[in-house]
């Protein structure tokens, strides 16, 4: 199981309290009437997937509750860093 | 290529069984063939097969860049059925269902095909309403399902426990008698030699790193660590490191790679004699013919490539199986592994053409793509050699994550699959 750095709570905690919610740093469209449906599609369906450094959100659900962005590597399953929502990419 | 029979068997026995040729010769790399396929797997070596078979296409190359059979094909938990709620799906895996019977001896290779039935539990109201839909709409495509009461269950599986008090009661179930298991390496070995019987290179330990489109957009070929090699048609069959691929032609694709594990059970006298799947508490079980008992556990949550899942995931699943089978409760595990399956957004395969000419793919198949093998190398045969999907794969094209029409099987089956 992996230890995952919560930055709201600044601790390392197991995976079983966190759930994955997805490729981070998507946002919504902010004038939905006007996107394509190429556009749409990249917005739903298109997922970067890469082998190597990746961008995610997580949950500390079973801890503060509150999401947070990580940057890990997919290849070893390491995390490089975790932060806060809203901070910049990292 | 020697012919096996009861008679070469025999013969061969005379002479300590020392002298069996290869089945297959080791190909190097050729700098160019009519078409390239990504992917040593099943799916990949049996698009060869029928490509040479069927469409007399036989300068063909099969890239793999580790050795056959050795990512998903050899990492799954070998369940064949087609019970799938949609019209689009049930004729899909029906059809790779039918290619199965027969395939040993049209290979000519024991794939040890068994049609021992997969049984679908249900454990509460919802689940006996979602599997009598599935039943009565598999029926009215043609597929066989029937409802078992939990009696009738207990009867065709004599480990499951169908106490009221369990932990997972047992309300009924839905069985696919034409279902079962094969052999996974039989079935990547084969169709391996098969296809080099007919005059494909099977290329080992030659990964693609990259994909060559000339001024048209159209593939002229691909880099792989053992070179350059041309082809105008290439087809990618390349499983959890599908969308990887595919970014080396410049494509985004809608997928995401999960490890998806499974285990082994130290070997026992035959007492499982069917495949058990319960989609609720998320646990399925067969036993090999070596005796071990077969299962699978569930995806990790997040994205990798790492080929191991979390301890967390396996429990889960054992928790739940000595509940459901508690004669197993003391049973040792032998081996866990994980394989990386790529999971498309309605769960359902992407299989044809893609935007650049030449270029076909077949993926998708998150953690049900075992079962299909025959007919997702027929289809992707079909469709290289046709430069058209056929019918039964026209709607599992890209576009239809443009246009909206998804065939969501996550939503049928929302997790074992």
């Amino acid at each position: 199981m992996i230890l995952i750095h919560c930055p709201y709570c600044d601790e390392k905690r197991p995976e079983i309290e966190f759930v994955n919610a997805g490729q981070a740093h998507i946002s919504r469209p902010l004038d939905p009437s006007s996107q394509t449906d190429e556009e749409w599609e990249a917005y739903l369906f298109i997922r970067a997937n890469p082998r190597g450094r990746h961008h995610e959100r997580w949950r500390h659900t079973y801890g503060c509750g509150r999401f947070f962005n990580a940057v890990r590597d997919t290849v070893s399953d390491k995390f490089e860093t975790t932060y806060k929502a809203g901070e910049p990419r990292r | 290529m020697t012919r096996f029979s009861a008679f070469s068997l025999f013969a061969k026995a005379l002479s300590g069984h020392q002298d069996w040729p290869e089945q297959w010769p080791d190909a190097a790399p050729k700098p160019a063939y009519d078409a390239i396929i990504v992917g040593g797997g099943g799916h990949g070596l049996g698009a060869a097969y029928y490509l040479a078979k069927k469409y007399g296409i036989t300068n063909v190359a099969v890239l793999e860049k580790g050795w056959i059979g050795g990512g998903n094909t050899g990492r799954n938990t070998t369940i064949i059925r087609s019970n799938y709620l949609y019209d689009e799906s049930a004729h899909l895996y029906d059809h790779a269902v039918k290619l199965w019977d027969g395939l040993s001896q049209e290979l000519n290779y024991n794939i040890m095909y068994s049609k021992r039935g997969v049984m679908m539990l249900a454990h509460n109201v919802h689940d006996v309403q979602s599997l009598q839909r599935h039943i009565n709409a598999n029926r009215l495509n043609g597929v066989d399902n029937e409802w078992l009461t939990p009696e009738q269950a207990k009867a065709y599986c004599p480990p499951l426990n169908i106490a009221p008090d369990a932990r997972h009661p047992v309300l009924g179930a839905a069985l696919q008698r034409r279902g079962g298991t094969a052999r996974h390496d039989s079935v990547a070995w084969g169709y391996a030699r098969a296809a080099a019987a007919l005059g494909v290179d099977i290329i080992q330990n030659c990964a693609v790193t990259g994909i060559r489109r000339g001024a048209d957009g159209a593939v002229e070929g691909v880099e792989t660590t053992r070179g350059y090699i041309a082809s105008k048609r290439v087809g990618v069959s390349a499983a959890g490191n599908s969308s990887v691929v595919m970014q080396m032609a410049g494509l985004d694709f809608p997928l995401e790679s999960y490890p998806l594990q499974a285990l082994v059970s130290e070997p026992i006298k035959p007492t499982f004699p069917c495949v058990v799947m319960s989609n609720t508490v998320h646990a399925y079980m067969s036993q090999s013919d070596k005796g071990e008992l077969v299962i699978g556990a569930g995806t990790d949550q997040y994205v990798s490539y790492s080929q191991r899942g979390a301890l967390q995931i396996v429990e889960h699943t054992l928790a739940a199986i000595c509940e459901i089978f508690p004669i197993y409760r003391r049973m040792r595990m032998l081996r866990t592994w994980g394989g990386i399956v790529d999971v498309t957004p309605d769960r359902s395969p992407i299989l044809g053409k893609t935007p650049v000419k030449g270029l076909y793919v077949n993926c998708g198949w998150g953690t049900g793509g075992f079962k299909a093998t025959p007919g997702a190398g027929d289809l992707l045969a079909y469709t290289m050699a046709k430069d058209e999907p056929h019918k039964i794969n026209a709607p599992f094209n890209l576009d239809r994550f443009r246009n909206g029409r998804l065939i969501d099987e996550a939503a049928a089956a929302a997790v074992a699959h």
